[in-house]
């Protein structure tokens, strides 16, 4: 019986490890980015995987990793402070220790993107998880055809990773665009939704591939707008969120349909999700 | 007894059976009657068991009856499954203390007793096998469930007394063990006396059965046995139509009963709370008033709970509508693509312990388009 064969004195997949912050980064007014050294064990992530983070008496959440997947060294976390958890994530300071269980859950089909142009599309804190993507994409950009980011927040001040933005902007590897809900006048780029800058970029809609992470609303809309510009709903990817207590399938709490976000998830194609996105309250 | 030939026990027998698996080190459960119901308890001997008690069950009630026979196992299910046992609802996960660089986790202690289940039924054995799936054959198992399950007996009493609410037989999963046990037993009560039908299901059973005071069963004891299951088969009080159910579901999201239903359900999670298969929890944290210590309790949950999808700026099925929608598409049909089995084994307590008697059956019928559910009687 697989009862026996599961053995008695397996370690608890539920249990952290202990990790120690070792830098913090401000991004924006309640956004940091953590810096965790890897635990015993790390064996590195792919882009669009999360870790669960815990805090002693608080909880236990679920954040990207919004790191460089090949670059050694610590593992980034972008942490946008909107409640108990979060915002005492944001507030760790360097030696601070952490609870951290991960990687999990599905990756950004990034290599297999290869040969293809490949359009991001990110919506607020969406970038932090997009962010690994972007790197391995630029990291081997020969392999790629065109290259677009485009990027929708709130305002200006909330533009996450701006200076690195910039450079990769000078650059001229990617391509981005970056649109904010509402401006004061010194903003001199674009106001409003992200899916507005899809007729400004130049690609191959039939055999791109498209990479969309931000609020669901905001998901829906890119969806949208990328197939009726032509682009195969198998190409479309999106990362869904969902409440999470466990990220290995037994909780319950992930559930999408039929799909366990955690592990069939985050990252999904659009075929899978289009008659899901279209029931409210699913 | 030496062959897996099946076995007569009498009640001195089936004493004997108790004590012996009390002397194997294990803690032995079965029906007791306790506060009108039918619940898992620790048991010494036959004294303990519900001699004479039957249930009589029904959209919304649950009831004891005296039967005016002296049958142990003589009811179908309780509110209790044994699901308390191997996926208990309170769990410590771990525990962490604060040390000068930070703080330090240590599991919690989980070293569960040897138990044995006594007057498993045959669709609880089919809900152990549901939830032998999610906790120990996903990427990662559940070592509390595994060190359980392990460690469990599993004593299986054949169902003589379908109550109102079962259903077992249009989920095939009963009335009769087919397997999944390490013992079964049938209740015989006729002319020939009060015995036993003893059956042996896995190694562990064979090695316990050798050392009981049984005879070799006869032709018409195995006759009797497998008449109280044929009756118990022709006496479901519901019955559920199966063909085709997950596309039905997964195709009537938007369905109008799914309104009706909401207006009568109150999303008390009853009916999760029962269900020998349900299996979601949450995590909580407490810690001490300094700080110094924190731990880590995983609870039973409920879909029908706000918090359950809840995700910063709001609950995704802030709905009755979409709760009781998720609970049985859950159930009946998504449990096919995430396992590959229904996630309902047709106990019937989720329909008996609903305040209001929402009726599962009688659900899956409306949206098949079919007014009223024909009862198998
Ligand atoms: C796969 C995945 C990746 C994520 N990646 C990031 C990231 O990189 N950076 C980031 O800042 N946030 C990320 N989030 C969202 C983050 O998990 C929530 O902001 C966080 O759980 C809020 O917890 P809280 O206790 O601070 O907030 P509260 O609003 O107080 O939430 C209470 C509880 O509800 C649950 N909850 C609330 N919001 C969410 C949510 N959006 N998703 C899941 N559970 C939630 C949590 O268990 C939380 O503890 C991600 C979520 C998912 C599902
Ligand atoms: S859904 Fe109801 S009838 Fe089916 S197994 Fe759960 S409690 Fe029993
Ligand atoms: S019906 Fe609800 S409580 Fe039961 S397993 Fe499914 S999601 Fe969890
Ligand atoms: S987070 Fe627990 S099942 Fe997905």
């Amino acid at each position: 019986m697989s009862a026996m064969a599961a053995g008695a004195a397996a370690t608890d997949p539920m249990l952290p490890a202990v990790a120690r912050v070792v830098g913090r980064r401000r991004e924006t007014a309640d956004v940091w980015t953590l810096e965790v050294a890897p635990p015993d064990g790390w064996a590195g992530f792919a882009p669009g995987q999360f870790n669960m983070l815990y805090l002693p008496g608080l909880g236990e959440v679920p954040i990207s990793m919004s790191g460089d997947p090949a670059a050694p060294g610590p593992i980034r976390h972008t942490v946008r402070a909107v409640g108990a958890v979060s915002a005492a994530l944001a507030a760790l300071r360097p030696g601070a220790a952490v609870g951290l269980r991960g990687p999990y859950g599905s990756a950004w089909p990034v290599a297999e993107a290869a040969g293809a142009d490949v359009v991001v599309m990110a919506g607020g804190l969406g970038l932090a998880p997009l962010r690994p993507a972007l790197y391995r994409l630029r990291a081997e950009r020969a392999r790629y055809g065109r290259v677009a980011l485009l990027y929708g927040t709130r305002s200006p001040a909330d533009i996450l990773f701006r200076r690195e933005l910039e450079r990769w902007r000078r650059q001229l590897d990617l391509e981005i665009e970056v649109t904010v809900d509402r401006a004061a006048g010194d903003w001199r780029g674009s106001v409003g939704v992200v899916t507005r800058l899809l007729p400004r970029i130049a690609f191959e809609p039939v055999s791109s591939v498209a990479l969309v992470c931000g609020p669901e609303v905001m998901m829906r809309f890119a969806a949208d707008a990328l197939l009726d510009a032509g682009v195969p709903e198998p190409r479309i990817h999106l990362s869904m969120e969902r409440n999470m207590r466990c990220a290995i399938g037994q909780c319950g709490h992930c559930q999408f349909g039929a799909d366990f976000v955690c592990k069939d998830g985050p990252v999904m194609s659009y075929d899978r999700l289009r008659a899901r996105l279209k029931i409210r309250e699913l | 007894m030496t062959s897996d030939r099946p076995a007569v026990l009498t009640l001195e027998g089936l004493q004997g059976l108790i004590e012996a698996l009390a002397a194997e080190g294990y803690r032995v459960l079965g029906p007791t009657r306790r506060d009108g119901a039918i619940v898992y308890d620790a048991i010494a001997g036959l004294d303990d068991l519900p001699a004479g008690w039957g249930d009589e069950q029904d959209g919304g009630r649950y009831r004891l009856v005296e039967r005016g026979d002296a049958a142990l196992f003589g009811y179908a299910v309780g509110p209790h499954s044994w699901k308390r046992e191997l996926h208990p609802p309170h769990l410590t996960l771990f525990r962490t203390r604060r040390e000068a660089d930070g703080f330090s986790v240590e599991a919690a202690a989980d070293e569960p007793e040897p138990t044995a289940f006594l007057g498993v039924r045959a669709c609880e054995l089919a809900a152990i096998a549901v939830q032998d799936r999610t906790f120990l054959e996903g990427p990662q198992a559940d070592p509390h469930y595994a060190r359980r399950r392990a460690g469990s007996f599993l004593v299986a009493v054949n169902c003589g007394e379908p109550a109102g609410t079962c259903f077992c037989v249009s989920m095939e999963t009963g009335p009769r063990a087919r397997g999944g046990y390490d013992l079964a037993l049938t209740e015989l009560l006729d002319a020939a006396g009060h015995r036993f039908l003893l059956e042996v299901g896995s190694e562990r059973g064979r090695a316990l059965a050798e050392r009981l005071d049984a005879r070799p069963a006869e032709a018409a004891d195995l006759a009797a046995s497998r008449a109280v299951s044929e009756r118990a088969a022709g006496r479901m009080g519901r019955r559920m139509e199966t063909g085709g159910i997950k596309a039905l579901l997964q195709e009537n999201q938007e369905h109008a009963r799914w309104d009706q239903v909401a207006e009568r359900c109150l999303s008390c999670a009853n009916c999760t709370m029962v269900c020998p298969t349900c299996f979601c929890t949450t995590v909580e944290d407490t810690s001490d008033l300094s700080g110094e210590t924190a731990a880590r309790v995983r609870r039973w949950d409920s879909c029908f709970t706000l918090d359950f999808s809840y995700i910063h700026g709001g609950t995704v099925r802030g709905s009755t509508k979409a709760r009781y929608r998720q609970w049985m598409t859950h159930k009946l049909a998504s449990w096919y693509d995430q396992f590959g089995v229904s996630g309902c084994v047709g106990c019937g307590r989720c329909i008996a312990w609903c305040p209001v008697g929402i009726d599962i059956t009688e659900e899956v019928a409306a949206i098949r388009g079919e007014k009223n559910p024909e009862s198998a009687g």
